[in-house]
């Protein structure tokens, strides 16, 4: 017990279709990214750098829904979200609504580090990363040719839904669609990556960064900018989370397994376990690291990419259960 | 705190505690209530919410609330409003027309056009929220060269005498939670955030779990410093120690208050689903109201002041 763990992941919800090819991309991207960690682990990197290291890392390569490879607005633009915590004293950091920086992940530690608040969006987030020279890039630089044709179908298949629902073919409470009735290509669009770390020093830390929901409205925020949501970390452990933006946040998910570990006094396990199997009507996954140096996971989802790895030299990378 | 500033804003807490009070004995959900008394506050530009919003460092209003259902826990919530009326009104449309739960900035504000034609969503041109006591406050703050949390400092034209020590509030975010007869709850909150904060800054009130929360155990409202309230997630973990540690609801939220956020960060209201209320705060004061259906009621300021 105790020593350096780390996971990664890229997203909960997976086409249960996806091509060979493309998986093994995943496994290889999800690889890379863990000894990525694991040698800045093994520099003694605090866990905080660490999981920065990391997301960036994902941010970077367009295979993930986050910085490149995000998923598209219904205006076909990009905006996208991150936030990171600091477990020892639960420092956080947030951003929202950006357009043209390279790095979210990178400016909501800026957010954190550098400024009075914990949470700064759009035009005012931009601003900010202005002012600290932050590297700004157009829109298009974050635009994939996979993703404009994803949003199309998305716009097609919820046309479809759409009149649909109006022949009373679906049902629908207040003009939501029923979850269960999503195209395709939406029930199986993992939104985010996310990285969790504990250093040697037993210190846990948090960070998640998406492009969020394909063909949202512009100016949707989801779950994973939001602390206590998407993202949580203390003295206890540090979690990140994917999925159903709606189901994290009313189930206020990272913050549920560190309750549980607090107020419960669950084992990681346990609480991971207790707080995925409580997910009646939404599909999300989490990836969890403890104080101690444990590493956990669940999902209730069709798959999700992931990937962890302990001092001990246990290493994992998945899709499906 | 002289009675021209306190008078006021006693006067509304009791006013809106009445609004709320007739609609629950009219059959009102809960949710409709709390919609309907943060409106009234909103309204009041006595209170960081609606008109009488505190402003940016730019001077500008860039307004944020939240709403939230115990029961289905569905909830609604924007940032950045800056030319609605309403902006709860606004969170409330979001959880019940759109797919998602949260909107900020130019897309919330694009959307309640959109929903121009329902109720409560009114725009106005957004110097209809700014006060000159605000202007005042924006004033003081940059010359301290600041980011006030709560931002009674006195306004040397208004009043003689001194200050209420630096840091404290008196009219902070604006809130409501409610429990009807039958055990359903309702959570909503309101504010136009930190004098002289960042452009694009969002606190704790639009963030489920933070400044809001709501589920089939209770309903809470924060109130206080934003990035303190987030790190401590106080509105859930009053919430969850009742649910997984079994404390009631006084002792759930004595705790949040005591033991997780800072001296002269934080204050919050809850009530229970067995109809109980508790309004604890680590401030030198929080306006504060409740009524239960025994027929007790109660407005109150300082901590000495009995209220739950």
């Amino acid at each position: 017990m105790g020593g350096w763990a780390i996971a990664v992941h890229g997203g909960a919800g997976v086409d249960p279709n996806l091509p060979n090819e493309r998986q093994e991309e995943a496994k290889q991207l999800l690889t890379r990214c863990l000894n990525l960690g694991i040698s800045a682990l093994r520099s003694s990197l605090s866990a905080i750098d660490v999981v920065e290291l990391v997301v960036r890392e994902l941010e970077s390569d367009p295979l993930f829904n986050s910085g490149r490879g995000s998923a598209l607005t219904e205006k076909g633009t990009v905006e996208m979200e991150a936030s990171i915590m600091d477990g020892p004293g639960r420092r956080c950091g947030a951003v929202s609504g950006v357009t043209t920086v390279r790095n979210p992940i990178s400016l909501a530690r800026l957010v954190m580090d550098k400024s009075p608040h914990s949470y700064l969006a759009f035009s005012g987030a931009e601003e900010f990363a202005k002012q600290h020279g932050v590297e700004m890039v157009d829109n298009d630089f974050f635009i994939t040719e996979d993703n404009i044709g994803m949003l199309k179908l998305a716009k097609e298949a919820n046309s479809i839904l759409d009149s649909n629902i109006r022949a009373g073919i679906l049902r629908c409470s207040g003009g939501e669609a029923d979850p269960n009735e999503r195209p395709p290509n939406q029930r199986y669009a993992p939104e985010t990556v996310g990285c969790v770390v504990v250093d040697s020093q037993g210190r846990c830390a948090a960070a998640t960064s998406t492009g969020g929901l394909m063909n949202k409205m512009v100016g949707r925020i989801g779950d994973s900018p939001l602390i206590g949501a998407g993202t949580y970390a203390c003295d206890l452990c540090g979690v990140s989370c994917t999925g159903e933006g709606e189901a994290i946040i009313r189930g206020t998910l990272a913050r549920d397994v560190a309750a549980l570990m607090e107020y419960k006094e669950l084992s990681l396990q346990e609480a991971v376990d207790y707080v995925i199997k409580r997910l009646d009507d939404g599909k999300a996954g989490l990836i969890a690291v403890s104080s101690k140096g444990e590493v956990a996971y669940g999902f209730n989802s069709v798959g999700m990419f992931r990937g962890c790895a302990t001092e001990d030299g246990f290493m994992e990378v998945g899709i499906w259960e | 705190m002289p009675p021209e500033r306190r008078e006021p804003r006693e006067a509304a807490l009791r006013h809106c505690l009445q609004i709320g009070v007739d609609a629950i004995k009219a059959g009102r959900s809960p949710l409709d209530v709390v919609e309907l008394v943060v409106r009234e506050l909103e309204d009041n530009p006595h209170f960081n919410a609606g008109k009488g919003s505190v402003l940016t460092s730019n001077g500008t209003v860039e307004m944020e609330a939240c709403i939230m259902d115990g029961n289905t826990k569905k909830c609604g919530a924007v940032s950045g409003i800056s030319t609605v009326k309403n902006a709860i009104s606004v969170a409330k449309l979001v959880m019940e027309k759109t797919p998602h739960i949260y909107l900020g900035f130019d897309g919330a504000e694009a959307f309640a056009r959109e929903q121009a034609f329902s109720d409560g969503m009114e725009t106005v041109d957004s110097s209809h929220f700014i006060t000159p006591e605000n202007i005042e406050r924006l004033k003081q703050a940059k010359a301290a060269n600041r980011v006030q949390i709560d931002y009674t400092q006195p306004i040397p034209k208004a009043e003689e005498e001194t200050s209420l020590p630096n840091g404290d509030s008196q009219i902070g975010t604006v809130g409501c939670v409610v429990v009807d007869g039958y055990g359903n709850l309702a959570a909503a909150t309101s504010t136009g955030g930190l004098v002289n904060k960042m452009v694009g800054r969002i606190g704790d009130t639009p963030i489920i779990g933070a400044g809001t929360y709501a589920n089939s155990l209770c309903a809470v409202s924060a109130t206080g410093k934003g990035e303190a309230i987030i790190r401590a997630t106080v509105a859930r973990d009053v919430a969850a120690l009742m649910e997984y540690k079994g404390l009631s609801l006084k002792d759930a939220a004595t705790y949040v208050i005591e033991e997780c956020t800072p001296e002269r960060t934080a204050g919050l209201i809850a009530v229970s689903a067995t109809g109980e209320v508790t309004m604890p705060f680590n401030t030198v004061g929080m306006f504060r109201a409740c009524a239960t259906e025994d027929g007790d009621s109660e407005v109150a300021i300082w901590h000495d002041e009995p209220c739950d």
